[in-house]
């Protein structure tokens, strides 16, 4: 009997991520397969059309770059955040450290690009200050590149790096790393061979976290980026709004979605201490 | 154990913070600038004045993304709440499709959600509107709800529901006064969170908004694609003043009900 009362508590959430979720997702498949509408939407004919021209050059050529700009900022960023996230763990003060690294990502994501226009922007804070000081003469353009597109996204995803690398760091037993030492192993062989190797579900899911949001981007490519840094996310919003290709737009987020899916499960079967680290470090 | 402790990760850790806060400390200097420019000409409030009393736009996208961020969280947290008991708790069918499609939206790109959701509304024929936007934030908070409710969950035992039912507890009895008591710190901070992700929300809102339901984000987007603007130096101040309040406001409210 109690078996219903369980389908009774998870049928209205079933019934909204249903509608709202899962017949989207299929609906988007779905129109991937249909041909163009003359001024958006699509016609009710099937068409490969969308997936030749998601195999064009210059779409292909979006998607690595897509590649390359998340892959890099996630590099960089964990580059950058384990070192911090094993000096917050190791810290008498970690409670106040931590809330040193969460604080800045209270504000608002928009809010913190800006903070980047308002200091590389041609008429921003570097610029004031570099022409002032009669280092340049003109603007110097650190802007609308990707250069600006990998700093903002290291900006950006740096604490969702941080917060799982340090609840895993925090769970380690620093004895291993003396023992190692003891047994005659330089501090870098420490490091390689014992500490990473047993804080490897909290490089996956950091990784997870930077890459995947970094890899759908629309709003930085948008906003600081240039002709050399056009994302998929970009492309995406593009065919829908402007260039009204909707099987187009619908293919790439699908592909975009099996991608995801797939490189999730790959991660999760790598790991599966994983998914354990999601739940942890998510609120 | 000290050794450890200097050199390269205090290197990263100083870097990560000077990263972090230079840009913000710089907004927060040049919010306070008497000229236009980035370049420093004397202490103002003029900015600020300028927010507070000719940026009419801007305070009712503040007024609609209040609305959007109540109404999508108390809906997002009742929902969410019955189906993470439900997920947790008990077996039926279709459980193991609603607990994966209820996780799925947390890891795909945001940009998938709105695309699919402007994708179905167009097809449907509904309007870009208010409700829209309301339907849309339900949604990708939903995952994050089930999520730390269930982690609530986590630390109970079953058996004190079962004692209930061995007592002679009714289903309703045993939720509102054994399950319901038992989750509430995770629901409150499930709302807490909701409330924060629908306040801060711009791409999934961009596919979904329609003319005349412009939000807080949204606004804040079509001011700063035209580059460096002194009163968006003034909001971003406030802004961050406000979100580090409510923050610690939140936390203070969440300590004080749960852990007297």
């Amino acid at each position: 009997m109690r078996k219903n009362v369980g389908a009774l508590y998870a049928f209205p959430i079933g019934l909204w991520i249903t509608l709202f979720f899962v017949v989207p997702i299929s609906v988007i498949v779905l129109y991937s397969f249909m041909a163009k509408g003359l001024y958006g939407g699509v016609v009710f004919r099937f068409s490969l059309d969308a997936y030749r021209e998601l195999f064009n050059a210059a779409l292909l050529h979006t998607a690595l770059t897509t590649f390359l700009l998340a892959a890099v900022s996630t590099l960089l960023t964990l580059v950058l955040a384990l070192p911090a996230a094993y000096y917050i763990a190791r810290s008498r003060f970690r409670n106040t450290l931590l809330l040193l690294i969460i604080i800045p990502f209270w504000t608002n994501f928009l809010i913190r690009i800006y903070a980047w226009i308002a200091i590389l922007g041609n008429n921003g804070f570097l610029n004031a200050l570099l022409l002032r000081s009669g280092i340049t003469h003109g603007y110097a353009h650190f802007l609308y590149n990707r250069y600006a597109v990998v700093i903002v996204l290291m900006y950006t995803y740096l604490p969702y790096a941080i917060l799982p690398l340090y609840s895993a760091i925090e769970k380690f037993d620093f004895s291993l790393l003396e023992a190692a030492r003891d047994l005659g192993a330089t501090r870098t062989q420490a490091v390689f061979r014992v500490l990473l190797p047993n804080i490897k579900a909290g490089i996956t899911t950091a990784v997870l976290f930077t890459f995947i949001p970094a890899f759908g981007q629309y709003a930085v490519p948008q906003l600081v980026g240039g002709r050399d840094s056009f994302m998929l996310g970009t492309v995406i919003a593009r065919e829908l709004t402007v260039s009204r290709n909707w099987p187009l737009a619908s293919a790439i987020a699908a592909a975009l979605t099996v991608m995801t899916t797939l490189s999730v499960l790959a991660f999760m079967r790598l790991n599966r201490s994983a998914g354990e680290l999601i739940r942890e470090s998510v609120p | 154990m000290n050794r450890s402790k200097g050199g390269v990760p205090l290197f990263a850790f100083v870097v990560t913070a000077v990263f972090f806060y230079a840009p913000l400390l710089v907004l927060v200097c040049f919010s306070f600038n008497a000229s236009r420019t980035m370049t420093w000409s004397g202490f103002s409030l003029r900015w600020y004045g300028e927010l507070l009393f000719h940026s009419a736009d801007l305070w009712h996208a503040l007024g609609r993304s209040v609305i959007i961020a109540l109404s999508s969280s108390v809906t997002a947290t009742a929902l969410g709440t019955l189906g993470a008991i439900g997920i947790y708790w008990y077996n039926f069918r279709f459980k193991r499709y609603i607990s994966i499609a209820s996780f799925l939206p947390l890891i795909l790109p945001e940009i998938i959600m709105g695309v699919s959701l402007l994708i179905l509304f167009a097809a449907v024929g509904l309007p870009l509107s208010l409700f829209t936007i309301f339907i849309a934030h339900v949604t990708f908070n939903l995952p994050f709800v089930v999520l730390i409710v269930s982690s609530r969950l986590d630390e109970f035992d079953y058996s004190v529901v079962e004692a209930a039912y061995d007592l002679g507890a009714r289903e309703w009895d045993a939720l509102v006064k054994v399950v319901l008591p038992i989750s509430l710190p995770g629901i409150v901070a499930a709302f807490l969170i909701a409330v924060t992700l629908s306040l801060e929300d711009f791409v999934i809102t961009f596919f979904v908004a329609g003319p005349g339901s412009t939000t807080l984000p949204l606004q804040i987007y079509s001011m700063i694609r035209f580059g460096v603007s002194p009163v968006i130096n003034a909001l971003s101040v406030m802004l961050l003043a406000a979100s580090i309040a409510l923050a610690f406001l939140g936390k203070g409210v969440y300590r004080y009900i749960f852990q007297r």
